[in-house]
């Protein structure tokens, strides 16, 4: 074997990518460009495992501007104002080293943002993990949510929501996955396509350093000693300090129109932008790394190619208005350095020491990228798992207890300790705080505002990825609608295992198969998103988790409704409850099972649901809206009770249901209504011409739940065992 | 019983922004002799027994120290 | 009236705090951290966020800004200054107020509404409340635990330097009701002349019932009356 050849596979290619290589250049690479192929060919920037399937998701609508292939996604929202989103995932990191893992997956996912000319408006973040009796996993969670505090709270977005679940699943791979949303106001957007042979090429931002260059050490070999191991540390450490200035300066800078493009630097740093930037502006580039500021002497082109340095972007700029980019670089104390040169032969090339270190065709390493179909194959375990029947199990005898237990279980209860340590207030946009079905923040200037959410049930996924992912697009899009929003937009965030197995490719494509259904559906197009396989350790993959992060308009901020009851409204639900505890938090929090068929969505069902409540919330028709999902409609309730400090008097008809099946099945479809008294025959009328089963099930009163005098329980203890277990046992290890 | 101190620095080639943060206002302030500032914890304890030294070293590297980024120093006197 | 919102690098309630005075109706500038001459403001705002990233200590580095000097006159001739958690917290470094701040006992980072009740309602800016009104605005810090030397403190109290504690919905001020560790509950404090306050709570974000709450307004209602009265001094 040639050395080169080793050293390519070493660094992850196959020995047939590998000569594809040589077939492209008609030459043998240099060691630095097989590093370049080897991050620009991964799977992680070139999707090549997923793109075949991403490619039929739609991604279409009259109100999207930018569909995906750029920074992030971007949506018409009307009054010459439009709207950023993105997700993307940190999971490895964040698994090595937690803070600094999560604080720069939310650096990177900010930076997308305001690359595109957005300043940042709201922050989320959905997170897995493993249970919290094992100590190193609360140790993760409070590493994470720290992380995620001090970036986010020092740049000044707010936190505003999220979610987090524990399974077992997730105990050596947790999930970090950072979802931002940006507002930009006027027609211009940044692209990242390179234009303009003779444009200056700049990189702004943090110097150059050996971070997170680890996994190339096999380069190394030969120009350092054992003893320089330290030198390649591959934790990326986060300056949010910097990104704040970055944000500054990189909104003057539209705002003076002093930008060709733009593009932030995500994983694999110079390489990644100048072959992207590059390829999409059908141009070439040439850069000298010796005009890189470098944070570390004596650094080798492979290692500033490949380092993942945070805070830095890459922008081009025509060189007369280069003083006035300076300008605004130097207001804003952020460092910048004329770095090469744009051209138009296509290709990137790279100089280092006047030495001739990769000149390689931009395309070949963003667009002719090898494309695998692997083999999809159902795992065996889907079969015994949906044959599995919940009724089989005996209920509990004590239903109060039941539901006292799932409401404090980790993943019901509130995440008050972990909001709390986040700033969701600042810009002062807030409208719903955090514990809402979806965050809502204004628009200020306008009467619109937006709500965000982020969903994916990871056991329904795993119990059947297909119906779980149409459920986490229905999901989202209902909590929007219970705010009082219109769904848009969906960003996504596809969390799987190794994708060459069989077993986890079928999970895979179920998944997305099940996605383009709801989607399309639900006129939600997916604009921008991200892949991250390989979450796997010991053979053991995580559960199949598809986030859907989705953007939804709210007209006019008096359409905004959140969950809590008030004193003395009608309650009515909305939807079928069926026999559905497959998957269900009572299954897993009582009788310590992930079993049985998830629950199953109707999407002509959902939409005409969806309809009905965003119109009855638009006459003014609802005092209080809540989507029954997680713990099932006994849970729902109860939070309505705890947001709104009253109690509720219900009477559930539940036929051939069982009393536990009425409380706790997770059916979809279905949402809880409070309106004036006066109101509910207008909802009912709303309902039936929507054909949507409506019933009238109670009144919010008193100071307890009570439910057909079974369930009765007071709300001093349901608000205690909600608000009080998630900290009791991430701090006190207790459960 | 001997007094002990522990240095804990960030690892080298480890970004230190608030360490590069200060250097600059210092810079700012007229120092401009002053580079490679780095920022570390310094902590002191007091111990007994006779492997104190082994049980520092345990205690910097499962606690005091997190060993992904950071580098320690251990003091003991007397 | 016109507000002058001082911008430090890392500052992120400055367009809040904007925008919050706009929202009155009231004139207001950006004043960037190297101005080193400005004049005609009536009051100068010292906004919350993370100014230098809040390394080393928070405000330990903001202080030495070119700004500062400036506005260290600005206070001696008798201007009105309020500076919001991270501005507090610079004023401390600056030594325009006494004390200085600890981290939360809690060790996190914590953001909620609080309440707070009005110690001294005789100030240029506390002069819409009424004496012991409890009033609910949010906190959103990790570095809001207050600290003076006990002589420090007898001397705030001899002086009613003491403006807001943090409290219960009553109005009870034992130490339970305190979020973060804070001296006696110590939330806002002004200096012995009456016209720089520092507070931890973020008045600019209790301005409307859609964010929780009206509250604040209060604090900028008062600069804006005490200003009409000709207390403070614009400097020109």
């Amino acid at each position: 074997m040639s050395d080169l050849l080793s050293i390519a596979l070493e660094l992850g290619l196959k020995e047939d990518e590998y000569s594809r290589i040589v077939k492209i250049l008609g030459r043998q690479p240099t060691k630095t460009e097989i590093a370049m192929y080897s991050v620009m060919w991964s799977e992680h920037c070139a999707y090549k495992h997923s793109r075949k399937l991403l490619s039929k998701l739609p991604k279409s609508s009259p109100y999207v501007l930018q569909g995906p292939g750029e920074n992030a996604g971007i949506i018409n929202i009307g009054e010459d104002k439009a709207i950023a989103l993105k997700m993307e995932s940190h999971n490895h990191p964040s698994a090595v080293e937690p803070f600094q893992g999560a604080a720069t997956g939310v650096g990177g996912i900010v930076r997308d943002i305001f690359t595109m000319g957005a300043r940042p408006i709201a922050s989320m973040n959905s997170l897995r993990f493993g249970n919290l009796s094992n100590p190193r996993q609360r140790y993760l969670i409070d590493g994470v949510v720290d992380g995620i505090a001090q970036y986010g709270n020092c740049i000044g977005v707010p936190t505003v929501g999220g979610e987090i679940y524990f399974e077992d699943a997730y105990a050596e791979n947790c999930l970090v996955n950072a979802m931002c949303v940006g507002l930009l106001e006027g027609e211009k957007i940044i692209m990242s396509g390179a234009a303009g042979p003779g444009n200056l090429v700049i990189l702004m931002g943090s110097k150059t350093g050996r971070d997170g260059i680890g996994g190339c050490s096999v380069l190394a070999s030969e120009e350092f000693d054992e003893t320089s191991a330290n030198k390649r540390p591959s934790v990326q450490v986060g300056n949010p300090f910097m990104e704040k200035l970055l944000i500054e300066a990189v909104l003057e800078l539209k705002g003076k129109d002093l930008l060709v493009a733009l593009q932030d630097f995500g994983a694999a740093g110079i390489t990644c932008s100048s072959c992207e930037m590059s390829s999409k502006g059908e141009a070439g580039m040439e850069l000298d790394l010796d005009k890189v500021p470098q944070r570390e002497p004596n650094m080798a082109a492979y290692e500033m190619m490949m380092s993942e340095s945070q805070e830095r972007m890459m922008a081009v700029v025509t060189p007369e208005k280069l003083e006035q980019f300076m300008e605004v670089c130097d207001k804003w104390e952020v460092p910048a350095s004329v770095v090469g040169k744009v051209t138009d032969d296509g290709m990137v090339t790279i100089r280092h020491k006047g030495r001739l270190e990769a000149q390689l065709p931009s395309k070949s390493l963003t667009d002719d990228i090898p494309i695998y179909c692997p083999e999809a194959k159902e795992p065996p375990y889907i079969k015994e798992v949906q044959s599995f029947d919940p009724l089989s199990l005996k209920e509990p005898d004590d239903l109060n207890e039941a539901l006292l237990s799932i409401l404090g279980s980790p993943d019901v209860a509130s995440k008050k300790w972990v909001y709390s340590q986040y700033d969701h207030m600042v810009q002062t946009n807030t409208l719903l705080l955090p514990g809402s079905d979806a965050a809502v923040v204004g628009i200020k200037g306008t009467n619109k505002a937006i709500a965000i959410t982020t969903d994916c049930n990871g056991r329904h996924c795993y119990l059947d990825p297909y119906e779980g992912t149409k459920e986490a697009v229905a999901e989202a899009a209902r909590n929007i609608v219970c705010c009082g929003g219109k769904p848009l937009a969906v960003t996504d965030c596809l969390n799987f295992g190794n994708p060459e197995k069989p077993h986890i490719f079928w999970q895979f494509s179920q998944s997305i198969e099940g996605m383009i259904e709801a989607c399309k559906a639900l006129d939600t197009p997916v604009v921008s998103g991200n892949v991250s396989f390989y979450n796997e350790s010991f053979g053991e993959a995580i559960y199949p988790t598809p986030t859907i992060g989705m953007v939804g308009i709210i007209e006019d901020i008096k359409h905004i409704t959140s969950i809590a009851f008030k004193e003395g409204d009608a309650i009515i639900l909305l939807g079928e409850t069926k026999a559905e505890l497959g998957g269900s938090q009572y299954l897993k929090v009582i009788h310590n099972k992930i079993s049985g068929k998830p629950p199953a969505v109707d999407l002509e069902k959902e939409k005409s649901l969806q309809e009905a409540v965003l119109a009855a919330i638009k006459q003014g028709l609802v005092s209080s809206a809540h989507d029954s999902s997680d713990g099932g409609l006994a849970i729902a309730l109860a939070k309505c009770c705890i947001a709104g400090g009253v109690g509720a008097w219900i009477s559930l008809e539940y036929n051939n249901l069982s009393f536990a099946q009425a409380l706790f099945s997770e059916s979809n479809s279905r949402v809880i209504i409070s309106c004036k008294a006066d109101n509910a025959q207008k909802i009912q009328a709303l309902c039936e011409n929507n054909k949507i089963t409506c019933q009238n099930i109670g009144q919010a009163t008193g100071q307890s739940l009570s439910i057909n005098n079974t369930i009765n329980l007071p709300l001093g203890k349901l608000r205690d065992v909600y608000e009080k277990s998630l900290e009791k046992q991430i701090v006190g290890g207790k459960s | 019983m001997a007094k002990a101190k522990v240095f804990v620095t960030l690892k080298e080639g480890i970004l230190d922004p608030q360490g590069q943060t200060v250097e600059n206002a210092l810079k700012n302030l007229g120092y401009n002799n002053v580079s490679n500032l780095r920022i570390g914890k310094y902590i002191t304890l007091d111990i007994e027994g006779d492997n104190t030294k082994k049980e520092l070293e345990e205690m910097s590297h499962k606690l005091l120290a997190n060993p992904i980024i950071e580098d320690y120093q251990i003091e003991i006197e007397g | 009236m016109k507000f002058g919102v001082l911008v430090f690098p890392g500052s992120n309630c400055d367009t809040d705090c904007h925008w919050a005075v706009s929202e009155l109706g009231q004139e207001v500038d950006y004043i960037w951290h190297h101005q080193t001459d400005f004049n005609g403001y009536d009051c100068l705002i010292l906004p919350g966020g993370f100014s230098y990233g809040d390394f080393l200590r928070s405000g330990a580095i903001a202080r030495f800004s070119p700004v500062m000097k400036k506005v260290k006159q600005y206070a001696q001739t008798g201007g009105l200054i309020i500076g919001i958690c991270n501005g507090f917290q610079i004023l401390l470094e600056a030594g325009l107020l006494p004390g200085a701040m600890k981290r939360n006992d809690s060790l996190k980072f914590i953001c909620r509404h609080v309440n707070l009740k009005t110690e001294n309602n005789q100030t240029s800016f506390t002069n819409k409340f009424t004496h012991g009104q409890v009033v609910s605005i949010p906190i959103a810090h990790n570095e809001g635990s207050y600290f003076a030397d006990e002589a420090t403190l007898k001397v705030l109290k001899e002086n009613n330097q003491i403006i807001f504690r943090y409290c219960s919905e009553t109005g009870n001020t034992s130490e339970k009701y305190c979020p973060n560790g804070a001296l006696e509950n110590i939330a806002g404090i002004c200096n012995k002349e009456g016209n720089v306050l520092g507070m931890m709570p973020h008045p600019e974000r209790a301005m409307s019932d859609m964010l929780g709450s009206s509250d604040g307004r209060m604090v900028f209602e008062s600069i804006i009356a005490a200003s009409l009265q000709g207390r403070g001094k614009r400097d020109e």
